[in-house]
């Protein structure tokens, strides 16, 4: 291509060509072999037919004219209000309104960032606007498009599985630490259970007697100590001075007479819990076979994310959790970060999933110690083991459709915990 | 966020003059600045109006997936903002060549701000100082009546995508004196046809009678007119007056319907939120016909920053850097549509066809393709035209008259398909059809179209109100009913029906479920009532 225009220079020079125009030519010619990465189209790397379900709207001239590309406001500016937001929506319950503050995304930053969970507070503003996703049938989506190809003729292909995996949402092959995981996991939790309403567990199964300890202001000590407790030290104030014998109408007390010494002063101070703990062993299953493909896998990860994080809170980190993961053959992964990420293929067989779990409870006694719970996550079909038909009390089922989205992800664990 | 700086502005300054010298027409002060990320962040929000009112959601993280242009008609991400003077942004890295091309483009959109007349009633006042007016207004009250403030401001925002932006318009275009008196108009189209049910006959006799004495006796004609009229109908007056105490009926705008009727919002502890309801419906108003005129107003300045870049003698040397940027804005994209893209082409087909008289009758008459293909009148008043296009029409106009197969066939358009193979677990696109009614009714149904909703009076009863959903194929987004019902609820002071179409989806073969999001299947339609009464809502079939 340099060569060509080199020729066409000389061919322009042949014909008469100012120093100056040269020079600019000759200028332009270097950058040549630069590429064109001076206007990077911000849907460049998603593939020729991102356009399909692109708005009109979509367009806009800070990005087509001058490379802005959308911005999103850092995460971490908007957890910071995180508390006032919430307050704010407790109060709308106060006055009477529904709740508007919902769980947002789970940002999970890709390539390059630490994988981290993080929740975004969200919130819709609701009009009456038309549904474009209910149509009659026949008139399926449809875009614009140029170029040639008779009509009918597929001009394109995309695997089905490559939607959803775009860094920042969905799980995908990423890089990050296992532990930075786990521990923004619990804040997770914590969040839900605290800001979100999610339901504390029923104080239920086995105790066992933990040589943790907690710190609480329970203990109460007279004289000095970290917070005064005023009913109590106004208590011996009137039981000093009635010995005292400054107080000898009941009905007439004169509060500026009152002696007060120092011993009078009860404070309360911290002192060591024993604290007990119930254990509970969570096993994880993910169907992961080719028809999970996209949004299905999103939905089911971001509900384990939640649910994980969420008993995590609840055992306050005594929640040891099992990772299965199931095609037509079950195996168990180390770690929520492979399970997490790993792609989908292959068929689905749902049974092998549960003949893993129940090998791997009696195999390590787990019943005895724990509770166990299991949450697994399919689009499949329970027929083949009869499942759901024979035994419809040991499973307590969600079934939600694909663009399901966080609040009503929360709003299924509330419904399966309950 | 600050001001371009001289060497800049002296540019811009001579892209007035020679986007002037082709025949733009645009107010003489303009105001430049240099935006940051951080100030982007700040003014997306807010519509890149620095003075927009506060509002505790332009802080949160909105979730916009489900018919976000529906819910968000206005571009964040506007470059240049219909103000007076009228406001651009820009980053502060662009070389002069490119600021040069987007000055173009910019000078192109405040051109058609000023001249379209779907934005007749921006013209005559600053919207950045309206605004900061209103976040004035709007922090006062917040601080009497605090967090009460958002929540009228919420409602209001729920219904602000139901105001009647086309009949304001209309009212700017019709001239004083022009029409007819209220009582005439009154006796006419109600008391005789709804009142007095007279026969058509009858009703024809009077409409004679009363050109009749119009001929005879002029300017009293009309009172004479009544006068007669007032004697064979003793009551017409009562009537009259009754229907005038009633304030006139803005049936396609709920908001101005609950400002001019909502007893609730009467009361004198109520009044402020009127403000309120005031301010989120003028803003609503003043945003609309920019998603109206999206792919006119790109196609317009990307038609202008082409022809006016290349004639500028400022920027020789930068050709080739002008058609890289140039392309990527307007190149079509296999699939998808580019709106940049479309209305340049589209305004330069009208422009060519104009030029050779090929929008008349006598080209439409034309069957033979032949005779089509060299059909030339030598009119050469293409350029005009595209001025009338750009001042008379709005997307849907531009688009329905003047997409036609030569255009779909020049450009090789097609409407393309998507289609899922299960077998191989592949997305297909395919090319569904070259014709030009179905590349436009693709393209029609995806323009912003916010529901029709009327509100009837004979319905409501009780001091309920009746809104009525005009059904046009597609039924509303059920999850949003409830909250936006009691929002209207709260502003009403009573109970509230909504009468709007559902799908009953009978699903045939659980196979025909896309898996696009869209749901297939027999759909049919049913008409439901929605009510909200108590902050409770309940759905009954009709």
């Amino acid at each position: 291509m340099r060569n060509d225009l080199l020729t066409y220079l000389d061919e322009l020079k042949a014909s008469g060509l100012s120093p100056e125009r040269e020079a600019r030519m000759l200028a332009e010619l270097a950058t040549v072999e630069k590429g064109h990465h001076l206007f990077p189209r911000a849907d460049a790397e998603r593939g020729p037919f991102s356009g399909f379900s692109k708005s009109l709207y979509a367009w806009h001239d800070m990005m087509v004219l001058q490379a802005e590309a959308a911005l999103q406001s850092p995460y971490t500016m908007l957890i910071k209000s995180l508390d006032e937001l919430l307050e704010r929506d407790r109060k709308r319950e106060e006055d009477g309104f529904p709740r508007k503050i919902q769980v947002g995304r789970l940002v999970k930053p890709g390539r390059g960032g630490k994988g981290k969970v993080v929740v975004v507070p969200t919130t819709v503003e609701e009009k009456f606007i038309h549904d474009p996703t209910i149509r009659p049938p026949g008139e399926g989506g449809a875009s614009g498009g140029t170029g040639e190809g008779e009509e009918g003729e597929v001009i394109g292909e995309q695997k089905v599985r490559e939607e959803g995996e775009q860094p920042g949402t969905g799980p995908g092959q990423g890089e990050g630490e296992n532990h930075e995981m786990e521990s923004s996991a619990y804040e997770l939790g914590k969040t839900l259970t605290e800001k979100f309403q999610l339901p504390n567990l029923k104080e239920k199964g086995k105790k066992r007697s933990l040589t943790r300890y907690t710190y609480d202001l329970t203990d109460k000590n007279r004289g000095f100590g970290q917070i005064l407790d005023k009913k109590a030290t106004l208590r011996k104030i009137v039981e000093s001075n009635i010995a005292l014998g400054n107080l000898t109408d009941v009905t007439d007390i004169d509060a500026t007479r009152f002696l007060i010494a120092p011993r009078d002063k009860v404070y309360r101070v911290l002192s060591r819990e024993k604290d007990y703990e119930s254990q509970a062993m969570v096993f994880f299953l993910r169907d992961y076979s080719g028809s999970m493909a996209g949004k299905v896998t999103d939905l089911v990860v971001s509900q384990h994310v939640l649910i994980y994080s969420w008993l995590l809170y609840q055992y306050a980190g005594q929640v040891e959790s099992r990772f299965v993961l199931h095609d037509t053959e079950a195996k168990e992964v180390p770690d929520f970060y492979t399970y997490y990420n790993s792609r989908v293929a292959g068929g689905t067989q749902v049974s092998v999933a549960y003949q893993l779990v129940n090998e791997i409870v009696s195999r390590e006694n787990l019943a005895k110690d724990y509770n166990i719970y299991v949450f697994h996550g399919t689009d499949g079909d329970l027929k083949g083991s009869g499942l759901l038909k024979d035994k419809p009390e040991l499973i307590r089922m969600d079934v939600m459709a694909e663009d399901a989205d966080e609040p009503r992800l929360i709003e299924g664990i509330k419904k399966l915990i309950s | 966020m600050e001001l371009i700086n001289q060497h800049t502005k002296s540019i811009m300054e001579g892209c007035k003059e020679r986007a002037r010298a082709a025949g733009l027409s645009f107010t003489d002060e303009s105001l430049e600045y240099i935006v940051t990320n951080r100030d982007m962040l700040e003014l997306s929000p807010k519509v890149m109006i620095p003075t927009l009112y506060d509002y505790w959601v332009h802080d949160v993280d909105v979730l916009r997936g489900k018919g976000q242009y529906e819910l968000y008609p206005h571009n964040p991400y506007e470059t240049v903002i219909n103000t007076r003077p009228p406001i651009s942004f820009y980053n502060d890295n662009n070389p002069d060549w490119l600021n040069v091309m987007i000055f173009y483009h910019v000078l192109a959109h405040i051109d058609f701000f000023q001249n379209n007349l779907y934005f007749r009633h921006t013209w005559d006042y600053d919207f950045t100082g309206q605004a900061l007016s209103d976040k004035r207004v709007i922090a006062k009250l917040r601080a009497e009546k605090g967090r009460w403030v958002d929540y009228v401001i919420e409602f209001a925002r729920g219904i602000d995508n139901v105001v009647d932006f086309h009949g304001e318009l209309a009212e700017l275009f019709t001239p004083p004196g022009a029409g007819y008196s209220d009582r005439l108009n009154y006796y006419f189209d109600v008391f005789l046809q709804s009142v007095k049910k007279v026969s058509i006959n009858e009703y024809v006799k009077e409409v004679t009678r009363y050109n009749e004495s119009l001929k005879n006796l002029g300017e009293l004609g009309e009172k004479s007119f009544f006068a007669e009229a007032a004697r064979r109908y003793p009551e017409l007056e009562a009537h009259f007056g009754r229907q005038e105490e009633k304030h006139p009926v803005r049936q396609r705008d709920l908001l101005r319907y609950l400002l001019d009727n909502s007893e609730f919002l009467e009361r004198d502890e109520n009044k402020w939120m009127k403000s309120i309801l005031e301010i989120v419906r003028k803003t609503s108003i003043f945003f609309q016909p920019q998603i109206r005129t999206k792919i006119m107003n790109e196609g317009w300045a990307s038609y202008w920053h082409e022809q006016l870049f290349l004639q500028d003698d400022r920027i020789k040397g930068h050709e080739v850097d002008f058609a890289r940027v140039h392309a990527g804005v307007t190149a079509m994209p296999r699939v998808g549509m580019n709106p940049y893209a479309l209305g340049m082409r589209l305004f330069s087909q009208i422009e060519e066809q104009a030029d050779k008289g090929r929008l008349s009758f006598e080209f439409q008459r034309l069957a033979d393709s032949d005779a089509r293909k060299r059909f030339d009148s030598g009119a050469a008043t293409g350029r005009e035209f595209i001025f009338r296009v750009r001042e008379n029409l709005s997307d849907y106009l531009f688009l329905k008259n003047y997409l036609d197969q030569d255009f779909v066939d020049r450009h090789k358009l097609f409407v393309a398909g998507k289609r899922l193979d299960q077998q191989r677990m592949v997305w297909q696109y395919f090319v569904k059809s070259r014709k030009a009614e179905e590349y436009r009714a693709m393209i029609l149904g995806s323009l912003y179209h916010p529901p029709t909703i009327t509100i009837d009076q004979t319905k409501g009863v009780d001091g309920s109100l009746y809104l009525v959903h005009s059904f046009e194929g597609k039924q509303l987004v059920q999850e949003f009913i409830a909250n936006t019902m009691m929002g209207i609820e709260y502003l009403w002071g009573g109970p509230v029906h909504l009468e709007t179409s559902e799908a009953r989806i009978v699903s045939g073969q659980p196979s025909s479920q896309g898996r696009e999001g869209v749901q297939e299947g027999e759909i049919s339609w049913q008409r439901v009532v929605y009510t909200m009464n108590q902050k409770a809502l309940s759905k009954k079939s009709l």
